[in-house]
């Protein structure tokens, strides 16, 4: 008898949810268009510098949050793929006479390298072994960055050309800059999103909620989890070849661990496991770095602030809290975490 | 000479075996010394008070455990060094004791999930999601089979704890496994599913091998054509049902408190 009632209940839900997904998929394209057009006349309002930042930074915690949101992994080595992208760019760029988009590519695919050699030793860690590990590789690399010489230690590789984009177009202009980190950016969130709505991020889904029954219908689970790892230290890597061109520069402030630290901070703050949510933590994130820059008072106290009324109050995050909010379920979106 | 009469009658084939397979936890010794041998298209089962070890051995069954000592061959092969989901994947496959779906996938996407792998769809991170839609129909027999039609798009945590386990064989079952190893898979399900999911164990068994943990003796007696008893870890007794219910030392240690 309880088994009918929780038949018709369960059967009850998943009508209601088809609904929700319905309106879900309509609210998810209109917050699309406004957000598109919102990204491109954005340069009109505000300084394209820092929004050419906020861009390669949001794009950075999107990658991350793809390992951590999607597959369960605490990294604490991003930087290495961030920073190491950003120096392999800027090398490339620099030192051989990459075009742009070549050299950030060039990026992308060494950063993806970092992330087999990391993910390959740490995969088969859990939890705090596993950020631990990543720790320990990335202050390895770390001080590879700080010792090498065509990063030029202390100092950095500087002055980077931004070449032209194709051939033609001149990057040194900064609309033209612009637009073109938006195109990096769009590319790789449409790379995460068709990443983790594909039958590869239906079993990376499988692995979050239950490892031992995916093992037991045969996946070999370390393998998944290796290839959503180098997928997530490519696409840090895409956006950390972009900061170097943007910024001109590639310096060892990228590479360490408090960059390690800052991903995972603007992730938390944005909203764990939502495609979006990263997005609005790196958002506050710069901004606060961008509008404390010049003050007297410590940016990291403010940021260490803010992080922790967070995590005591919005514990899903900004998006991850609107999503589970009264307003956000009657948009039809869902939050499951 | 009754045993001998029994040897010379044609039994089905050995498909999984397990000789002298021990595995300890420090000074514990979990499981001591045990061979079993399980046959295509027969039901075993494996019962015991608790504690006995019988979870443990399914454990080293599947290599989710290794063991401390023994062998174990699946289909003529030694995998006794051989990783979990190579097992998985070479048709030994394992219900878990505690309900094992994925709980925030939909009753679909749970089997779906399953098929995935056999079906070769496993690794692609380029196609959409709806590439997945081709194996719908296999998914929908599936899910008609352990009778789930109507909960196709619930999501699994929303299901009571009998439906879960019944999910968990629909998902099992979505591997067309040679050999299936079953922990409890009636444990807490109602009347009503313990007849069904008898039905379909007796079902698939016509085809391949189940050996299944299981503490309802009427189930046991009912659907299963060879049971052996651990207790502390040692085989106490082996035979068909009536042969171990009538054994003393079964009865002292095990049935008679519990007997159905």
């Amino acid at each position: 008898m309880s088994d009918v009632i929780h038949n018709s209940s369960a059967t009850s839900t998943a009508s209601g949810r088809t609904e929700r997904s319905a309106t879900a998929s309509k609210t998810y394209a209109a917050f699309l268009v406004i957000g598109l057009l919102l990204l491109l006349i954005a340069p009109a309002f505000l300084y394209p510098i820092f929004l050419m930042k906020l861009l390669c930074f949001a794009l950075f915690a999107c990658a991350f949050n793809l390992l951590l949101g999607y597959t369960g992994l605490l990294s604490f080595g991003h930087a290495t793929f961030f920073g190491g992208a950003a120096y392999f760019t800027a090398h490339v760029v620099k030192e051989w006479g990459f075009p742009p988009e070549i050299g950030i590519l060039v990026g992308a695919a060494g950063a993806a390298f970092l992330g087999l050699i990391m993910g390959f030793f740490a995969i088969r860690r859990q939890g705090i072994y596993f950020a631990m590990i990543t720790l320990a590789l990335s202050q390895m690399f770390f001080f590879f960055c700080l010792q090498a010489s065509f990063t030029h230690g202390e100092d950095g590789i500087q002055s980077v050309p931004r070449g032209h984009l194709f051939g033609f177009i001149d990057l040194a202009n900064t609309t033209n800059m612009y637009y073109f980190v938006l195109g990096v950016f769009l590319i790789g969130m449409i790379v995460i999103w068709r990443f983790i709505n594909s039958p590869f991020g239906m079993i990376l889904k499988s692995i979050r909620e239950n490892e031992q029954r995916a093992i037991s219908l045969g996946y070999s689970v370390a393998r998944y989890k290796l290839g959503a790892f180098v997928m997530s230290a490519a696409l840090a890597g895409l956006a950390g070849g972009t900061k170097a061109l943007v910024f001109q520069f590639a310096t060892l402030t990228d590479v360490g661990w408090q960059m390690s630290g800052e991903v995972i901070l603007m992730t938390l703050l944005g909203g764990i496991g939502t495609l979006i949510g990263p997005i609005f933590g790196a958002g506050l994130v710069v901004t606060l770095q961008n509008y404390l820059a010049t003050s007297q008072f410590p940016v990291t106290i403010i940021t260490g602030v803010v992080f922790m009324i967070c995590v005591l109050l919005f514990r899903r995050g900004i998006i991850g809290e609107f999503y589970a909010s009264r307003l956000g379920r009657k948009l039809g979106f869902e939050h499951r975490r | 000479m009754a045993v001998l009469a029994k040897e010379l009658h044609e039994e089905p084939r050995v498909v999984l075996s397990a000789r002298g397979l021990s595995k300890s936890f420090g000074a514990f010794a979990a499981v001591n010394n045990v061979d079993l041998d399980i046959r295509h298209a027969r039901v075993h089962a494996l019962i015991g008070p608790n504690g006995a070890g019988k979870t443990t051995v399914f454990n080293l069954l599947t290599k989710f455990l290794q063991p401390t000592a023994g062998s174990i061959t699946l289909l003529g092969t030694d995998i006794t060094k051989t990783p979990a989901d190579k097992v998985a994947r070479m048709g030994l496959v394992r219900s878990f004791q505690i309900s094992a779906v994925f709980p925030y996938l939909s009753v679909l996407d749970n089997v779906r999930v399953a098929l995935q792998r056999p079906g070769g769809l496993s690794t692609q991170f380029w196609l959409p999601m709806s590439s997945l839609d081709r194996l719908n129909e296999q998914a929908d027999e599936l899910i008609e089979t352990v009778g789930l039609k109507r909960e196709r798009n619930a999501i699994a945590a929303d299901l009571s704890y009998g439906r879960k386990r019944v999910l968990e064989i629909a998902t099992t079952l979505a591997l067309d496994p040679k050999v299936l190893l079953l922990d409890e898979p009636m444990a807490g399900m109602g009347q009503e599913d313990i007849g069904t999911v008898s039905n379909i164990i007796r079902d698939v068994a016509k085809t391949r091998a189940v050996l299944m943990v299981e503490h309802n003796l009427s189930v046991v007696s009912d659907i299963c054509h060879q049971v052996t008893v651990l207790q502390r870890g040692e085989i106490l007794a082996e035979g068909d049902y009536a042969t171990v219910a009538q054994d003393e030392r079964v009865r002292l240690a095990y049935m008679g408190t519990e007997d159905a």
